[in-house]
């Protein structure tokens, strides 16, 4: 199933969903150089957002997680693309801080619904246009047999 | 929704500036667009969290805009960074780290920020003037803007905070507009013994247990009319800021906004109400601490936010010629350091007290390994496991200075 968005931070990516289960702040949660969740009280302590399409129904903390999304960007350990429910205008400029130092960020997707696919699910992510309609549906072909 | 820019705004973005406003003003603009903002609003200064060290990428970024020829268009100062450039040994960074922390600070100086190194900016000469439009980070910082100077204030983040003061313009949404500065929520603390509202102790409790039940919602408090000091006010914010998401709260009969509860309340819906008790502020000690009861304290930090002069002088006092024997870390900034005597200095230092400019003990790396920190400051009591790997017990300032002198809990 195809879930259409709105593109916050445009670009593309095709990798396997991470649903993070529970509020995640990327400072003091999440490994800079790494990409591994270090907060030790969080369900997904251990697991790494790098190369994953990272889909995170709540996102708390400080203002300096989008200094955290840049050295991830920095460090070719961002998540592949980042699924969020509400726009978070602190670690979007994570992204737009990127671009302007010539870094690729991952593109950034609001949906109203995160998808239900269990994690690993291959999702392809078009988000070409900022402010504009965006998809996330399966890449089943490419995972099945 | 499009964003609607002035003359001025577009001849920014096209680069008429240079190119490093314009990079700036491409973060503002796209900012802007995601919030859903209708247009920008001109702000009249800005405090800048972007210079703590988080790794190379932020040096980078801040040298991308120096670089570009871009400087700030407003006053902005500057909040810590990672090193404490009045007494660098302070600081154990190292190698490639320590020498990028410094880059990251020479730069934010470069781009025309004043070297006020310190979370407290409102207690360094810079206080915006009620109603006035203003881009600042810093939670603790934010909310003392925008609940006791009442100047306009969104929580600014890393990046977009310096792109604010290089074009000298903010989004147009959140709490820069008058109708989402009302209260939501409504906190009554007349039940209070005048003791425990007159107690230092008790503020950074409240801000605490109002933080966590109200989140990101403005607040109003009632009965706290006559105890309500500045630096009671800046540690309460503080405590709110890191264990809710508070970014304006009106006490009413104290700050501007909130002459009388009326005057401040949100009309939609009727607002969330509850009253604080002597009980839950007696939890709220432990709420704050997580060492056990028994746990030997290993250090004790205060200044967080940092200490005002008034504060430096009342632990002065306190210590009256005693001397520590835990590591006592006061955190401060540069400003109080230069008002303060030659006599008062050499009180704090001789009773053994490090003195910390610049940075703070929870955000770079300053005590050596695990241990018990006892604070009486919320902020700290919140970070410092995370952080510092310290366990933290939450106490009175004299409870902190005794244990301090005798190196034991009473």
């Amino acid at each position: 199933m195809t879930l259409t968005g709105r593109a916050v931070f445009a670009g593309r990516a095709c990798a396997p969903l991470f649903t993070v289960r529970g509020p995640l702040s990327f400072w003091g949660g999440v490994d800079p150089a790494t990409g591994r969740i270090i907060n030790a009280r969080h369900a997904d302590c251990g697991r790494s957002l790098a190369g994953q399409v990272v889909a995170i129904g709540e996102l708390v903390g400080s203002s300096s997680s989008a200094a955290v999304l840049l050295e991830l960007v920095a460090n070719g350990a961002a998540p592949a693309a980042i699924l969020l429910r509400q726009v978070d205008a602190i670690l979007v400029v994570g992204c737009l801080a990127a671009r302007e130092i010539g870094e690729t960020a991952p593109p950034v997707v609001q949906l109203g619904a995160l998808p239900e696919a269990v994690d690993g699910t291959v999702l392809r992510v078009i988000a070409d246009t900022a402010h504009e309609a965006a998809t996330v549906s399966p890449e089943r072909e490419a995972r099945r047999g | 929704m499009t964003l609607d820019l002035t003359t001025a705004e577009q001849a920014m973005l096209a680069g008429d500036a240079g190119p490093g406003t314009a990079s700036a003003m491409r973060i503002v603009t796209e900012a802007a667009a995601i919030l859903g903002a209708p247009r920008l609003v001109e702000i009249a200064s800005a405090h800048i969290d972007g210079c703590l060290y988080h790794g190379d990428s932020g040096t980078r970024f801040a040298e991308h805009l120096a670089g570009a020829g871009a400087r700030v268009r407003v006053p902005a100062t500057l909040n810590i960074g990672s090193l404490d450039l009045l007494n660098p040994a302070s600081v154990r960074m190292t190698g490639a780290a320590r020498k990028s922390a410094l880059r990251l600070m020479r730069a934010y100086e470069a781009l025309g920020c004043r070297a006020t190194w310190t979370c407290a900016p409102y207690q360094a000469g810079h206080r915006p003037a009620a109603g006035t439009d203003v881009a600042w980070g810093e939670s603790n910082a934010v909310v003392f803007c925008n609940s006791v100077l009442g100047a306009r204030t969104n929580r600014y983040g890393d990046f977009l905070d310096i792109a604010a003061a290089i074009c000298g313009r903010a989004p147009l949404t959140g709490l820069h507009l008058a109708q989402n500065r009302r209260a939501r929520v409504v906190v009554d603390a007349g039940g209070l013994p005048a003791g425990i509202r007159d107690d230092d102790a008790a503020w950074p409790v409240m801000g605490a247990l109002v933080g966590r039940r109200a989140g990101d919602a403005v607040v109003a408090l009632t009965g706290l009319e006559g105890f309500a000091t500045e630096d009671r006010m800046k540690a309460f914010g503080a405590a709110a800021a890191s264990f809710g998401a508070t970014a304006l709260f009106h006490i009413v009969g104290v700050t501007p906004e909130a002459p009388t509860l009326d005057a401040i309340l949100a009309d939609d819906p009727a607002p969330d109400r509850f009253a604080l008790t002597p009980a839950e502020i007696a939890a709220g000690f432990a709420l704050l601490s997580t060492a056990p009861a028994d746990a030997p304290v290993t250090a004790v930090g205060i200044g967080s936010p940092h200490l005002s002069l008034a504060e430096c002088r009342d632990l002065a006092a306190r210590l009256a010629g005693r001397t520590v024997r835990l590591p006592f870390y006061a955190n401060t900034g540069r400003h109080v350091l230069a008002a303060l005597t030659a006599a008062e200095r050499a009180a704090l230092d001789d009773a053994g007290v490090t003195l910390i400019a610049d940075t703070c003990i929870v955000a770079t790396p300053i005590i050596q390994g695990d241990g018990v920190l006892m604070t009486n400051s919320g902020k700290f009591a919140h970070y410092a496991p995370g952080n510092i790997g310290h366990a933290v017990v939450y106490a009175s300032l004299a409870t902190c200075v005794d244990v301090a002198i005798t190196g034991e809990r009473t």
